[in-house]
């Protein structure tokens, strides 16, 4: 059963996770270099900045801004970075490839808990759900956003991002599954308050970035995201369905 | 008889699916933690366009 289980998560992950980084290859990871030359270009020259824990991060003083990247081209660091070009696709396609394994592995077991039949169809319904959790809720406090983007502390931005995902995950269980009159009130009480609480966001919006590129990459990585998931729900329909024992 | 033996015999050898399945969640989301969230700066610069496609917050 363990085998079985981490069979299907680990290939499921990998048959979803080879084409999501293609699309991502040619959609949002030019976008993401894009950004990265305006962000060359950015006021930053003219601010203070300082170098934390290897990652070139320019400070506009006094005002809460973060202007910060870290991206591929800083051979100056003594940290590793992967040089542009073919190590920085491979280093991107296998964390995609290892982030859609994760994903598999998760839905596999939520599937498994609330004892759903596992197929093809089952599988992208459920894949719809995670991109709800993951992508869309999310995406409504945080869009997608740019190197360069103006943003609010990262692990600020990263606790609202896990309690928003868990939030939303245990609301739609409680209105899906549970599908009880007090269940479903307090389904949408989860969904809602996270966005109710707020998103971080900086004191003052501001980037290097034209606006042009932000949007694009907006509505093109949740286009992505969203075709990821579908990718990782059939993935582990079709495999969990393959696998399954003749004596089951 | 031989029924209660052969249901007790088979809890024994294997491992009950909702603790598998609550394990392999936890793993799942601990994968994803380390691709999408860990602040290790080798990590962050080897999944970073990764993080910025799949919306995760980054830098």
């Amino acid at each position: 059963m363990i085998v079985r289980f981490l069979w299907v998560g680990i290939m499921a992950g990998i048959l979803a996770g080879l084409p999501a980084a293609a699309i991502q290859h040619f959609t949002t990871t030019p976008l993401i270099i894009a950004a990265e030359n305006y962000e060359g270009d950015a006021p930053a020259e003219s601010h203070a900045g300082l170098h934390l824990n290897g990652m070139s991060v320019q400070t506009e003083l006094g005002k809460g801004i973060l202007l910060a990247h870290a991206g591929g081209d800083h051979s100056h660091d003594s940290v590793w970075a992967p040089e542009n070009g073919w190590e920085r696709t491979f280093f991107t396609s296998v964390s995609t490839v290892v982030t859609t394994i994760g994903y598999a592995l998760m839905l596999l077991a939520v599937m498994f808990l609330a004892k759903s039949r596992i197929t093809p169809r089952t599988g992208l319904i459920w894949g719809i759900a995670g991109f709800t959790v993951a992508g869309l809720a999310p995406a409504l406090g945080l869009s997608p956003e740019l190197p360069g983007s103006a943003a609010a502390d990262l692990m600020a931005r990263q606790l609202w991002w896990g309690m928003t995902a868990v939030a939303t995950g245990a609301g739609l269980w409680l209105i899906f599954q549970t599908s009880k009159g007090w269940s479903i009130v307090a389904g949408i009480v989860l969904l809602a308050l996270p966005h109710l609480i707020g998103a971080p966001h900086p004191d003052e919006l501001s980037s290097g970035v034209p606006s042009e590129i932000a949007a694009h990459f907006a509505a093109s990585a949740l286009v992505v995201h969203a075709i990821t998931w579908a990718l990782v729900g059939a993935s582990v329909g079709l495999l969990w369905q393959r696998n399954t024992p003749s004596d089951a | 008889m031989n029924t209660i033996a052969s249901s007790s015999s088979q809890v024994s050898t294997s491992v009950n699916p909702r603790v598998l399945a609550l394990t392999m969640f936890i793993l799942g989301a601990g994968i994803v933690f380390l691709t999408g969230f860990a602040h290790s700066t080798t990590l962050h610069n080897a999944a970073h366009d990764s993080r910025h496609s799949m919306s995760f917050p980054c830098h």
